[in-house]
């Protein structure tokens, strides 16, 4: 082994020169960027689900025109219904899929890294535990529900053109179709919907997923599910009353008294009346939800300065 | 310039005391070799400089308060842990394209100039890499980082040698200048006694040893003596005595090189050597010492 050690190249600066310190949103960006490396359900997952529905779809259409043939004989309310179940039921398939990956994404997101070792890594460079956890944070309440409403924009207008054509093939009228189907207006209320509710009043759901991650030790999902579950459970043995429950499916569906009437309609006119935009983002149960999630996130952010390696 | 001041730094894990009033003073330019037992409080003691845990006591790095600021000091020291700790998912260009997003101070063409010479493909995941390769990768993109304090903990475990041997070549011809300072701690303690300007020797929460290697190779010496002079090498009151293979070995401290010549071949004894006098003779202290492990 060489024991000179001062065979310096001249390329080297000198140490500690001022270096520009990167702006924080070009950090977060790549942080972001880093999440979808490493979880890349998080399109792949909505882009299958959409698959699977363009699948049925594509089923569906053999009897389109039979079908359209029913509906001439309905009132106009009830073709507009009929007409819509398939894209509402496109869209909201897509929302529970990706309800599902943005939880198991919190539940782990902060306990693999740690798992793995990787944290180390991570840790040796100049990116603070606040903006790795926000951007964590920002996987379910922001990016996935972008990426929901970008596939199922995509997964309507293919299977509004494919009716279309078939339509057309069979000399028939697409006067109803294009009429009853308010496309635009359901692209807009679709992204106000996702990100208002599955994005804001789903977040403390995800700060709780994401504070359980960076904590447990083992087993985070249990840790995460298991405890509300018992304190359901002990409130109805209890007092026979599931006030808990009811509060947490409640905001689930963006209910903002109690979980009552929160049923998952899927029809238009049941979301429109249920999800006014202003009853929805002046709630006091979203703002609670909201500084709920703020206080989860940042006990996340303090648990993950002191968590080391597991 | 100072780059790392301790002062009776402490921390304790339940009634575990990890680390019992360190104090440490690392000045600029400097390769310091951390050495101990398994336990001594070695990870504990990087973790601390680190930011990754928290301690009491005083602990400054480069004037920053580790636990405080970790993400800016960040900025000015990097580190590579004991084991590959690069996320398995990952592919090389990946890495590389992160590091490059999120650090000011990544040269991303030393780091790509560095891989070249190997032959990791840019396209693998970490996982595909052989450890020796993961370590290569992290090590270009750690070279690649302009920084004041690099500290690695075991950085070449469970390397084979050529491996290990390219390792500390790289980190001295390309990385280290004088202005950098370096912090190492190693089990494989025979082969960086030459990289080394600085050995400091850790037991049970303290700092039992420490001393600049020129200071060492004058004020250690290690001399092999035939059977007949066992009494006469005695009688100079050796730090240790060893007998291997029939022949008498004797670490003295602050010994008179030319009285010592008369009895046999005079050295300059290994750190591990030293090491376990030194750790040996502590009170109660570990007395199986670090051997290096390929003597």
């Amino acid at each position: 082994m060489s024991t000179q050690s001062n065979t310096v190249p001249s390329s080297f600066g000198v140490p500690g020169e001022a270096a520009a310190p990167i702006p924080s949103t070009r950090i977060f960006y790549w942080l972001v960027r880093r999440e979808l490396w490493e979880h890349r359900s998080i399109y792949i997952a909505p882009l299958a689900a959409g698959g699977i529905v363009l699948f049925g779809f594509l089923i569906s259409l053999g009897h389109l025109q039979r079908r359209m043939r029913d509906l001439l004989a309905m009132d106009p309310m009830m073709q507009r219904g009929a007409i819509e179940t398939h894209y509402m039921v496109a869209a909201g398939f897509l929302m529970l899929t990706s309800m599902l990956v943005g939880a198991f994404y919190s539940i782990e997101a902060l306990h693999g890294e740690r798992r793995d070792r990787s944290i180390l890594f991570w840790k040796s460079l100049p990116v603070s535990d606040l903006m790795t956890v926000l951007s964590k944070a920002a996987i379910p309440i922001v990016v996935l529900q972008l990426i929901a409403f970008v596939v199922s924009l995509a997964l309507q207008w293919i299977m509004l053109l494919l009716s279309s054509a078939v339509l057309l093939g069979n000399h028939a009228s697409l006067a109803m179709l294009w009429t009853q189907l308010p496309i635009f207006q359901m692209s807009g209320m679709l992204l106000y919907h996702l990100l208002i509710l599955h994005g804001l009043w789903h977040a403390p759901f995800y700060a709780w997923f994401l504070m359980v991650s960076s904590w447990a030790k083992r087993a985070p999902f249990l840790w995460a599910v298991v405890p509300p579950l018992a304190i359901g459970i002990v409130e109805k043995i209890a007092f026979n009353t599931s006030y808990f429950a009811n509060m947490l499916w409640g905001h689930l569906g963006g209910s903002p008294d109690s979980g009552s009437q929160a049923q998952g309609g899927m029809d238009m006119a049941g979301m429109l009346g249920r999800f006014a935009p202003l009853e929805l983002l002046t709630a006091p149960a979203l703002w609670v939800g909201l500084a709920l999630a703020a206080i989860f996130l940042a006990v996340a952010v303090r648990l993950r300065r002191d968590r080391g390696p597991i | 310039m100072i780059v790392i001041e301790a002062r009776g730094v402490r921390k304790a894990f339940g009634t575990t005391i990890a680390l019992d009033g360190v104090d440490l003073r690392v000045e600029e330019g400097r390769i310091l070799g951390l050495i101990g037992p398994n336990g001594a409080g070695k990870t504990t003691a990087l973790n601390a400089i680190l930011g990754l845990t928290s301690h009491e006591g005083d602990l400054k790095v480069l004037g920053r308060d580790p636990w405080v600021e970790r993400d800016q000091l960040m900025r000015d020291v990097c580190f590579m842990a004991d084991v590959a700790v690069l996320p398995r998912w990952m592919r090389v260009s990946q890495a590389l394209d992160y590091v490059a997003g999120v650090h000011p101070r990544f040269d991303r063409g030393k780091a790509e100039s560095f891989l070249a010479k190997t032959t990791i493909k840019r396209s693998s995941k970490v996982r595909e890499l052989s450890k020796g390769m993961v370590t290569q990768l992290h090590l270009a993109l750690v070279m690649a980082i302009d920084v004041r304090l690099l500290v690695l903990d075991e950085p070449t475990l469970g390397l084979d040698i050529l491996y290990r041997k390219q390792f500390y070549d790289s980190l001295l011809n390309d990385y280290y200048d004088r202005s950098r300072t370096i912090l190492v701690t190693t089990h494989q303690v025979d082969e960086i006694q030459q990289v080394l300007t600085d050995v400091t020797f850790m037991d049970r929460g303290r700092i039992v040893f420490a001393c600049s290697m020129e200071a060492f190779e004058s004020r250690y010496l290690e001399v092999t003596v035939k059977p007949e002079q066992v009494e006469a090498a005695r009688a100079l009151k050796p730090m240790q005595e060893r007998q291997v293979l029939g022949r008498y070995t004797y670490l003295f401290d602050g010994g008179d090189r030319t009285q010592l010549a008369r009895l046999g071949d005079v050295r300059t004894p290994s750190i591990a050597d030293l090491f376990v006098a030194v750790i040996g003779n502590q009170p109660g202290g570990t007395q199986t010492g670090q051997r290096g492990v390929i003597r």
